[in-house]
Order: structure tokens, then sequence, then C-alpha cells
């Protein structure tokens, strides 16, 4: 079933480079039909748009809203199969009372199964499970000709692994059957690390990320000089019963909630500027503890911290922001520190910066990790930024790195294929599968896949 | 597409040897492979300005436009559009020439009418057609602060001025919620080959100038711009200056 179409001004997280689309709302069983319908500018997937930039938006085509979302109860095997357009949060609801987990949560629980693997999202544990592709046993997925195909690693694995990442482009994921892992409560117990220099933080993260489940460290991107990468490691793993206690052993599956505040308008310029952006990094890192072991988090405090706030991002002020997330292999550290110096040294405002130390990717032909390190800054959308970012998109590339494509808002067309080496059979594949172009989007546009 | 921060992927310049259009270009083409269509009158400075881009990385398309032949221009657009989306649109051409002709040449007159009113109108709506169609995209239409307060050194120009700016203005308008955008620009006096020659007034900028004001106007989603920012404020207060003192006002 489909519902009329509306007209909507759509953007990504970033909430910049706005474009017109006709919004559909159907069921799985409506979307062969809206894609054999679709017009000359075709049609994409959209989840709930925490992408930052482009993908999720079709300019003068279709754009399909989440399909409404559904949780069957798991299977024996712990699985569970559910609609493409369930939200993790909802999941997560639904899994803690059962005793069970999702493997692989990004840094909001806002995103829809859909969205997770099509843009084979990550998280704190990747280098333990791995990214949100390599958790799915199978998907449902109705190809541009509108026929529907069931494809797994083993069924089809040329389909599922250019799907897994894919950016929506191959196809609308209409269900998925997912791993889950055991869980006792919906605490953590965490470990908290303050470290003084990026060599600090990198030396710990090497040495000491395989003794815990989940690790990321934030840091303080305004410290320059011999406190250049300053920052915070925070690594925990899922508690057991038995390490409960007080408020956490009486509510042990404190399941996540909405959002607590909001945004409620955009304010008319940004208020993310050098000097609150230096007053809130400094607070922040003094009042990190400089070692805490066994500290009882809930999940929402742990994974999902800027999930409290709803509508964050229009902080940034009509312009918008942008993220900039890129991955080098391991023994490319030096290109973290040139970034950091880089960026220190241009007096934009960023906050805190996430680094990462990711595990082996996937075989995502698209899919953005790869075993190294990550790191990613916000940024407010300043025209001047252009240049630099292009700058830093040559030292990555030349290290054999890559730029996250569902953070992305701004890579040039030509340096995709350096980034991505699948990225030409990407586009054999679509010219194959989607002759008549019924699935695309400002992304594929841009990025001419 | 335009990107998060700004940078257009296809521009279109309407009036392809303006000196103001091919200052925006080579601002943009930093961004290596842009493609540039230069809609212009075939001749030696579009030759010129082709392999002046062509030069600095971008890929050119020249193709013949005759701003008075507005029977041509939806076909014009419609085959531009063809082969990619146009994410700007520079509507640049335009014609000054003697203003004392202007209004006392029948022939210079209508010409100068068609060429600064009514061929603006014309790709203006099939611009319109067209980036609504692809659900994004901006016109940068260059009017000029001499439309803002008609005056009599210049009425003729200035008017048609006055009615491509109201045109375009109201489009922006017509276009909100469809992706499409209008960015009026509104120069004081420019050095340019339209104004070589005549003795600069108070403001005056280059066309770089004019340019780079253009891109971060782009960039930002602005609907109304002036070249110089000061010219706003005086603009704005030559408007309420009396007839009768505006009259005797040395400008
Ligand atoms: C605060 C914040 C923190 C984040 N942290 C992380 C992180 O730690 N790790 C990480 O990897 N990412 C992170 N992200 C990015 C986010 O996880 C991804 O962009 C994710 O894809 C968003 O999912 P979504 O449902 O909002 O999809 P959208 O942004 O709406 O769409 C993303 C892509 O998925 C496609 N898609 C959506 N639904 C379907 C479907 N049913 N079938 C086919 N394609 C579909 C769209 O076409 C589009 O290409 C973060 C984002 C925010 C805002
Ligand atoms: N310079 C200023 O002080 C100033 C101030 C305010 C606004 N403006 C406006 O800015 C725009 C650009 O001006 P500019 O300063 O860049 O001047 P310019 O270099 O003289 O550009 C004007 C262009 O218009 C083209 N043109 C004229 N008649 C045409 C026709 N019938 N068909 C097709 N093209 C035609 C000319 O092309 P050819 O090469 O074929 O002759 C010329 O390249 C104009 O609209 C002007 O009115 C200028």
């Amino acid at each position: 079933m489909a519902e009329p179409a509306t007209d909507v001004v759509l953007t990504g997280w970033g909430r910049t480079a706005p474009t017109a689309a006709s919004l559909r709302r159907a069921d799985a069983s409506g979307v062969a039909r809206l894609l054999r319908d679709a017009g000359p500018r075709g049609l994409i997937a959209r989840g709930l748009g925490r992408s930052y930039g482009d993908p999720a938006q079709n300019a003068g085509g279709d754009v399909l809203a989440p399909l409404p979302g559904w949780i069957d109860e798991p299977g024996p095997d712990g699985s569970v199969r559910v609609s493409a357009g369930t939200s993790l949060h909802d999941l997560m609801r639904h899994l803690l009372p059962r005793g069970r987990f999702v493997p692989v949560t990004p840094g909001t629980r806002y995103v829809s199964v859909g969205g997770a693997i099509a843009a084979d999202v990550h998280g704190k544990g990747h280098h333990v499970t791995g990214s949100f592709g390599e958790q799915v046993v199978s998907l449902d997925l109705v190809l541009p000709d509108g026929t529907t195909r069931t494809v797994g690693p083993d069924t089809d694995p040329e389909l599922y692994w250019a799907t897994v990442g894919g950016m929506g482009l191959t196809g609308v994921i209409v269900a998925a059957v997912l791993r889950t892992i055991p869980v006792e409560s919906g605490y953590l117990t965490v470990t908290t690390q303050r470290l003084p220099d990026l060599d600090a933080v990198l030396r710990e993260m090497a040495e000491g990320d395989a003794r815990f489940g989940y690790s990321v460290a934030w840091i303080d991107t305004e410290a320059r000089g011999r406190s250049l990468g300053r920052s915070v490691l925070s690594r925990g793993d899922h508690a057991r019963r038995d390490q409960l206690s007080g408020r956490a052993a009486r509510d042990p599956l404190a399941l996540p909630r909405a959002p607590r505040l909001t945004v409620p308008l955009t304010p008319p310029t940004s208020l993310v500027t050098a000097a609150t952006v230096r007053a809130f990094n400094e607070l922040w890192f003094r009042k990190a503890p400089r070692w805490r072991s066994d500290e009882l988090q809930d999940v929402s405090a742990f994974f999902h911290p800027l999930d409290g706030v709803a509508g964050w991002n229009r902080l940034y002020g009509p312009r918008g922001f942008v993220q900039y997330q890129f991955a080098v292999p391991e023994a490319h550290a030096d290109v973290v520190r040139r970034i950091l110096e880089r960026l220190a040294a241009d007096r934009h405002p960023t906050f805190l910066a996430v680094l990462k130390r990711f595990g082996p990717g996937s075989p995502g032909w698209l899919s953005f990790p790869r075993a190294g390190w990550t790191l990613a800054v916000d940024t407010p959308a300043r025209p001047d930024l252009a240049d630099l970012l292009a700058g830093l998109d040559e030292q990555v590339v030349a290290a054999g790195g890559r730029v996250y494509l569902a953070k992305d808002a701004r890579l040039r067309p030509e340096i995709v294929d350096a980034m991505y080496p699948r990225a030409s059979d990407f586009r054999e594949l679509r010219a194959r599968l989607d002759p008549q172009r019924r699935l695309q989007s400002d992304l594929a546009r841009r990025l001419h896949l | 597409m335009i990107n998060a921060l700004g940078r257009p992927q296809t521009v279109l310049l309407l009036g392809g040897t303006s000196d103001i259009a091919l200052a925006l270009a080579r601002s943009w083409a930093h961004e290596p492979g842009l493609y540039v269509v230069l809609a212009a009158r075939p001749g030696p400075r579009r030759d010129a300005a082709a392999a002046e881009l062509e030069q600095l990385g971008c890929v050119v398309e020249p193709i013949d436009f005759e701003a008075t032949d507005t029977a041509r221009h939806p076909a014009l657009i419609e085959s531009v559009a063809s082969g990619r989306d146009i994410d700007v649109a520079v509507v640049a051409f335009g014609v000054l020439g003697d203003e004392e002709r202007a209004w006392q040449d029948h022939e210079t007159a209508v010409h100068l009418a068609e060429v600064n009113y009514v061929a603006p109108v014309s790709v203006g709506v099939c611009l319109a057609e067209r980036l609504r169609r692809q659900g994004h995209g901006v016109i940068v239409a260059l009017s000029s602060v001499a439309g803002e307060r008609v005056r009599r050194s210049n009425f003729a120009y200035g008017a048609s001025k006055a009615g491509m700016d109201g045109f375009y203005l109201g489009l922006g308008e017509a276009l909100r919620g469809s992706g499409a955008r209008v960015l009026v620009v509104r120069p004081g006096f420019v050095h340019t080959k339209m104004t070589a020659g005549r003795d600069a007034a108070p403001l005056s900028v280059s066309a770089e100038q004019v340019a780079s004001a253009v891109t971060k106007a782009v960039a930002s989603g602005d609907d109304l711009i002036w070249v110089p920012a000061a010219m706003r404020g005086v603009m704005s207060g030559l408007r309420h200056v009396p007839r009768s003192l505006f009259r005797r006002l040395p400008i």
C-alpha cells in the first residue's frame, strides 16, 4: 500500500544543501509499485535522516519514508527479524527485557535498521564485533525492477556486500534478520582515563582495547603543542547482574528513554564558535577523572550521550555543519596527528573529536571501516572549509585511507575511487541492476556513484 | 549538485562573456572539473573565455545564445539541462550603452528594454521550470543599484534593471519550497568592459569582488545582496530622498 505523496524540502543531520522531493509513504508491499512508477529522477529510501549529508535526499524525485516498524520475537539462537523501518531505540527497548542487545550501535540510537545496513555503521565495539553488516543474517531487498530477493553473506555475497554500505542504491531493504548478543543488564561497567597527549591515547588504545568490548576516545581539538590530542578514553563492557549496585540494582534494565531536552528553534547564527567551543572542551576535560574504573553507566549515557538533547544539530544555526570522519591504516597515526594540528591551527571551531581504533573491515564494497584509526570532527559549514577539507582528503588518500560516506556532504567525485577501490564495481553492478536508474540520490549524483 | 559548502558542479553562464560572470566562474573553478556552459554570442570573446576556463581545469561547453531571440530560449535551457543538472545559472547579459540615446533613439531604447528586461524574464521562466523539476539549484540574477532608485542620468537602463530586479525577487518568492532558489545581486559601479572609459562612481568594485560576494551568498543561501555591502545603506538613504532634492544630487 502507498499513500499520496507530499512535497518536502530535506537535508541530512548537518542541515546543509536542502533539496526538494516528494515524500512517499508505503508499507513493504507497496515498495515494488513505487519503484516501478518512479519518474526520471528515481527514488531513494530514507531512514531517520541521521546521515550528515545528502544520501537520503533525492532532488526532484521520490523519497521513501521509513517503513512501519515491527519486531518479531527473537529466535532460540537470539536472532531477530525486524522491519527495516525499525529504529535501534525501539529495538533496544524490545530486546533488553528479553536479555538481549544489539551487537552494534552507533553514537545515536535514532537510526533505522535500513539506514544502519545501508551505511554499514560501526560502534564502540568495532574491534570486537565488526560493523553492522557483519551481524546481519539476511535481508529482504526490493530490487529496482520490483522483485524481492532475500540475500545474505552466504546466499548472494555479491549483492549482499554491495548493499551493505551501498547507501540505498542497490534496492530498498524491507526487513532483516539480525544477530543479537546476550546481556544481563542495561548497564555497562566503564573505565575512564584522562590522557595528556595523542601518543598516550594511541598507545593505550593499541595496547589495551582488546581487554574491553567497547572503546572510544574523545579528543580536545582545541589543545595544541605538547597537549595536542589530549583526550578522555572511555572503555567498558556489559555489566553482569552481580556487578550492579544501588539504583542500577533496583532497575537493572534501565530502558533507554526519549530525549529529556529539546532545542526548540534554530538560532540566527551558530552558537558553536571558537569561544564557546574552547570553554566547553576545557571544562569537559577538567571534569573527567584521571582514572576511574568500574563505574556503572546505562546504555544511553555510555553509547548515546548526545541523544539526551533532541535537535542539538540546530545549535549550528541556519548554515548547518559538516562532520569530517576519515579512517587510515594503523601505521598512519601520523595523518591523525597532522589533521589535528591543521584543524587546531586553522581555528575552525570544532567540538571534541572522536577517535577509535577499528578492527578489520567488512567485505562491504563501499563500507567505511578498515583496520586502523578513525577520527570524526564536527565543524560549522563555512565556505572557506572547502579547500581545507579537500587538502585533508589528499592526505587521507595518500595514506590509503577514506572518508565516511554517511558523514560526507562535500567530497569530490574524482577522489572516491581512490578511497573505495570497489566503487567501479559498484557502478557496474548498478548499471546492470538498475539500467533505468529507478534508484537515485543526491549523494549518488554528487559523487557519480 | 551544490555541496554543503556551497560549491556547484555545473554552472550555466547566460551572457558567458560578461566580465562578472567569468570572475564568478573563476572563483568556483577551485573545484576541479567544474562544468561551465558558456551561453553567449559566438566570437573571439567567447573563444577566449572558453580557453581561459579550460586552462583553469574547467570543462567548458560553449553554446550560442542571443538574448533577444526569446523564442529559442526554452529549447536552449532544455538542451543544457538534458545532459546534467544546472546547479547555478547566472543571468549576466545586459547592455548599458549611451544613456542619452537610450531614451531618444527608438531602436536603441527598445533593444535595451528587450535585452535587460524581456530576455531575463524569458530565461527566468525557463530556468524556474527546469530547477523546480530537478528540485534544487540557484538562479543568480545580476541586477543593479541603478534599478533601486531610477535616476535621470541613466533611467532607461535603470528602469530595465528595476523591472528585472522585481521579476527575480518575485520569482524567488514563487520558488520557495521547491528546492530552487533565486539570488538577486545589486552591484554598484563595477570595473568591467561595460563601464570601461567611464569615471568610476564612489564605492566602485572589481568583478572579482562581486564574484567573491556572490559565491559566499550562494553558500549561505541568501536571496538579496548589495556589492559592496555598504551600498545597501546608501541606497536605503537615497530611496527616501525627496524627488526635488534627488534631482539635484550629482549622481
Ligand atoms: C549523533 C550521531 C552519531 C553517529 N554516530 C555514528 C557512529 O558512531 N558510527 C556510525 O557508523 N555512524 C554514526 N552516525 C551516522 C548514522 O549511524 C548513519 O548515518 C546511519 O546510516 C543513519 O541511519 P538513518 O536511519 O538515519 O538513515 P538515513 O540517514 O535516513 O539514510 C542513510 C542511508 O541509508 C539508506 N537507507 C535508509 N533506509 C533504507 C532502506 N530501508 N533500504 C535501503 N537503504 C536505506 C538511505 O538511502 C541512505 O543512503 C551518527 C549520526 C549521528 C547523527
Ligand atoms: N559593470 C557594472 O558597473 C555593473 C553594475 C551593476 C550591474 N551590472 C550588470 O551585471 C551584468 C554583467 O555585466 P558586466 O559588468 O560583466 O558587463 P559585460 O562584461 O559587458 O557583460 C555583459 C555581457 O552581456 C552580453 N550581451 C549583451 N547583449 C547581448 C545579447 N543581445 N545577447 C547575448 N548576450 C548579450 C555581452 O556579450 P557579448 O560578448 O556577446 O557582447 C556581454 O558579455 C549586466 O547585467 C550588468 O547590467 C554591471
